[in-house]
């Protein structure tokens, strides 16, 4: 019997190539209604092409097999900190399959799209609105290529200026790892800014950091310590004194939509994770979508595509147009569509009455597992959290030899996915927090009951922790090999 | 105090849940977990509609839809680097399985095989579709991996200069521009048939077939780009790799392309994904995401992110790129439609758009007053020359139900790119052909 048992296991995780039997077919097409023309020189055709040949049945089954071994959102819990991981609601999904949307081309001629670039129009309108800023493009496929539009705008708007000497972008200690990344991408230095001991920027560090040579400041607000930073008027006005550009990160818009606008706060460019704070099914890693919104600054120099409106007479034509500084495209059409359906069907079912909604409820959820977990775990800053809260496991690290790692890995026995670990990189042993304002309080109890009792097993049996997760269909993998002897791809068997 | 009685579908939390959370917190109200935020600067006076039901946001969204002329109520021809083939049912149902759709990026990769095995499944078959070594989890899309390409081969070569051949498509040297502004990459266009490119160049790019749909003499510029000491770039169509040589043959160092093609929707443009492959050697400076095959403590093969030290969250400024998504919810559907036509079937596709292409050409030639210019062999588009400006011509074949092909005016005096795949009936084509008879040079 155990023969066959493992054989199911190993079966189920057999892939495509080695299912394959020559002669079966998972789809056909209609036969070739036209007279055949001429081949081309058989040296430009190739006489292998080596693909799978299943049938559509055992495609269906294995994929469907094999799905059985994720977390997703329709599933469980995910407490992902600066993540963002909240309830993608099915509306959206089906609005976005209209096929008037889903299957229109990109180079039709902008009179026959004129739906599409009016819901376009709205976004950009509504997201300038949530934001306070200027302008907006939606063409940025996702928040880091958001980000480099915003310092690529930042760049040509200092060179525009004759201020060529302008290269250092300070970005503060506990920044997400793409903001010095897109940074390098957009040709500056990264200076790193360090916090104060509450987590606040530190403002003489600042004001020492500070010089003609100074491209901007690049800050996530709140902070990814889920920090409100009460020093951001000053911040901003340094920066914007000093000749800089102030960019903000929008990855923790969340906490603050409908509550407090960019644009008042002197921010000049920030880009927005639609994904995140507007919903878009994460996909298990994209796609995305990341707009770039900008303020007087630097509005015209907003990458290509923005939506424009004219009316005359009462009668409203849309069109794509180019600002008259742009830093051109960042991808071939105009953005992410598909995801920009969905983020426009998630605020406007909101709309002005549930957009502070999200905040007030993210902010509350997160607020509630900081004061009932409060003493089980370390909690580095102890001040009032926006969306998301961090503890530190240096307690048990201390106390039973437990590690984040081990706590996070015990809780996908409990059926929750694991907060977002070691990082912000300021924090040891960071346990990063972010609940959302679509979990229940019920759901939150079950969590916080849940990290207790972890507490109490570090204390009782930490070698369990370790072992941790004990029911999943593979136990810890073994990263190191994977990437010192890296196998990347099927291989036919020799 | 913004509360109202409003409560949405999508947040759980009643008002009385919320006392009691604020009164476990130990606050008296709301405003009291906002107070950081400084003084003046709390607003939520919003000048946006209320919100709306999902009744009355599914009509209004279908009112906006409805005044978008949609390809398959239109004949259409367009392509010029967003392609319409037929989707199998299978492509949509399992990729829509909400444990693929909902899942987070697989950093845990004990609750994430599912999506980690698909992955491994996309590079595997992207590397057969291409003949290379290695291939990433995706990239955004076609163009930028084109421009991730170049970045690449500076990296590799340290040098600052890319030569494109003029026939890669509009698009992507545009997208190509912006992300090599910065790092000082220097552009030198040059004809296909260029037989010198400038000392230092780290790489040639080329499209394969070109932006107007023919095959590029890529051995001549492969040989051309390694005598240099550059890359060969190569930026495919993969439904053509269904019938003609992958670049592994002909010794691309980095493949690119335009994953769209394979069972993802046109959707206005995105999401996409682009495909990107590499050889062996140069797979530490390749961007985007990658899942290798390890195992566990049991000794058992599971799946897992991989060479993560060329990524954003550990190297940050030194990373070789600032990607952290890789579309791979697009990859999948990629994926399934790989498999779903399998060895047979994507060679049936390609030929089909093959055959097609070439009768509507053979048709359009026939016409007074058009051609088609271009010698040479083209895949599954072509370069038609009207006899006057193809964007008059394409409002007036609206009126036939038709949405022509993409105005290249501005590449081919009077050009127009006309795509036709396997969702062009012999009826559409006829139907085009009578369509541009009747329209003739008319203006």
């Amino acid at each position: 019997m155990t023969s066959l048992l493992e054989r199911a296991a190993l079966d189920r995780r057999k892939l495509l190539m080695d299912r394959s039997r020559s002669g079966r077919i998972g789809t056909t097409l209609p036969p070739l209604d036209v007279p055949e023309a001429q081949l081309p020189e058989p040296s430009l055709l190739r006489d292998d092409l080596d693909l799978p040949e299943v049938s559509e049945g055992e495609i269906v089954r294995y994929f469907s097999q094999i799905s059985q071994f994720n977390f997703s959102i329709d599933h469980n819990f995910y407490p992902l900190g600066s993540c963002t991981m909240k309830y993608n609601p099915k509306l959206n999904d089906e609005i976005a399959s209209i096929p008037g949307f889903a299957q229109i081309h990109p180079l039709q001629p902008v009179a026959t799209v004129q739906g599409a670039v009016k819901l376009v129009w709205e976004l950009q309108e509504v997201l300038n609105e949530i934001t306070g800023m200027a302008g907006c493009s939606l063409a940025p496929m996702a928040g880091a290529d958001g980000e480099l539009a915003g310092l690529l705008m930042a760049r040509a708007y200092h060179l525009d200026r004759g201020d060529d000497k302008r290269k250092n972008v300070l970005i503060p200690d506990s920044a997400h790892g793409t903001n010095p990344a897109s940074a390098a991408m957009a040709g500056f230095n990264v200076v790193t800014l360090p916090s104060d001991s509450n987590g606040n920027t530190d403002l003489d560090a600042l004001r020492d950091s500070v010089s003609d040579e100074l491209a901007g400041l690049m800050i996530t607000l709140p902070s990814t310590l889920g920090l409100f930073d009460t020093n951001i008027l000053d911040v901003t006005r340094i920066v914007r004194d000093a000749g800089g550009i102030v960019y903000g990160d929008g990855a923790n818009l969340n906490a603050i939509v409908g509550r407090v606008k960019f644009g008042d706060l002197g921010f000049d460019v920030i880009h927005s994770n639609l994904h995140k704070t507007f919903t878009q099914p994460h996909g298990g890693g994209g796609p995305g979508a990341g707009p770039v919104i900008a303020g007087p600054r630097l509005v015209d120099y907003l990458p290509t595509p923005v939506a424009g409106r004219k009316t005359d007479n009462g009668e409203e034509t849309f069109s794509l147009d180019a600002p008259s500084n742009t830093i051109g495209r960042m991808g071939a059409f105009h953005g992410n569509f598909g995801a920009l359906v969905r983020a426009w069907s998630y605020i406007f079912t909101l709309g002005k009455e549930g957009i502070p909604q999200i905040s007030e409820d993210a902010v509350i959820n997160a607020n509630y597992i900081l004061s009932e977990l409060k003493g089980y775990y370390d909690l580095p800053y102890d001040r009032t959290c926006m969306h998301e809260v961090v503890f530190a496991a240096t307690n048990l690290r201390r106390e039973h030899g437990v590690r984040a790692m081990d706590v996070a890995k015990r809780l996908i026995d409990y059926g929750i996915h694991p907060p977002t670990m070691y990082f912000p990189l300021v924090v040891e042993e960071a346990l990063m927090i972010e609940p959302t304002e679509t979990e229940s309080k019920e759901t939150l109890d079950y969590f916080i009951d849940v990290m207790k009792q972890i507490a109490a097993e570090a204390a009782a049996d930490p070698e369990m922790l370790h072992e941790a997760p004990h029911n999943t269909p593979n136990t810890r993998l073994d990263e190191a090999r994977a990437a010192r002897r890296p196998d990347l791809r099927w291989r036919r068997q020799e | 105090m913004a509360s109202t009685e409003f409560q949405s579908p999508y947040v759980p939390n009643t008002y009385p849940d919320r006392r009691a959370m604020l009164d476990a917190i130990g606050v008296d109200s709301i405003e009291e977990l906002f107070a950081d935020i400084p003084d003046g600067y709390l607003n939520y006076d919003l000048d946006m509609p209320s919100a709306r039901n999902e009744l009355d946001l599914t009509r209004y969204a279908r009112e906006l839809a409805a005044m978008n002329r949609t390809p398959g109520d239109y004949a259409c021809f367009l392509g010029a680097g967003s392609y319409r083939h037929h989707i199998p049912a299978v492509v949509r149902q399992v990729a829509g399985r909400s444990e693929y759709m909902t899942a987070y990026t697989p950093y845990q990769p004990e609750v994430s095989q599912g999506t980690l095995q698909t992955a491994f499944e996309f590079q595997s078959l992207i590397c057969q579709l291409t003949g290379m070594d290695v291939a990433n989890l995706g990239m955004y899309d076609g163009s930028t991996s084109l421009a991730e390409a170049a970045l690449m081969a500076s990296r590799i070569t340290r040098r600052h200069r890319a030569a494109v051949v003029e026939s890669v498509s509009p698009l992507y040297r545009e997208v190509l521009n912006t992300y090599v502004q910065a790092p000082g990459i220097d552009i030198d266009t040059i004809p296909a048939s260029a037989d010198s490119i400038p000392d230092e160049t780290a790489c040639v790019i080329v499209q394969q077939p070109n932006f107007f749909g023919y095959m590029e003499d890529v051995d001549r510029l492969a040989k051309l780009a390694h005598d240099a000491g550059a890359l060969l770039i190569v930026s495919v169509d993969p439904v053509s790799l269904g019938m003609f040589r992958p670049p592994g043959e002909y010794g691309a160092d980095i493949v690119v392309g335009e994953g769209q093609a394979l069972g993802v929707p046109t959707t206005f443009g995105g999401p996409y994904v682009g495909l990107f492959a590499c050889k062996q050697d140069y797979i530490r400076q390749m961007p985007g995401r990658i899942v290798g095959r390890t195992v566990d403590t049991r000794g058992e093969e599971a799946y897992v992110l991989t060479l993560q030290t060329r990524e954003q969250h550990i190297r940050r400024e030194r990373a070789t790129s600032n990607i952290c998504t890789a579309v791979a919810l697009i990859a999948l559907m990629s994926t399934i439609y790989l498999a779903s036509f399998g060895r047979r079937g994507l060679r049936h596709v390609a030929e089909l758009c093959y055959h097609k292409s070439h009768y509507a050409a053979s048709k359009i030639e026939e016409i007074p007053g058009y051609s088609v210019p271009m010698d040479g062999t083209f895949f599954q588009e072509f370069v038609m020359k009207c006899p006057s400006s193809p964007s008059e011509i394409n409002e007036k074949l609206l009126d036939y139900g038709i949405i022509g092909g993409a105005d290249i005016s501005a590449q081919v005096s009077n050009g127009m790119l006309v795509c036709v795949t396997e969702m062009n009936s012999r009826d559409e084509i006829d139907n085009l052909v009578t369509a541009l008879t009747e329209i003739g040079g008319a203006s």
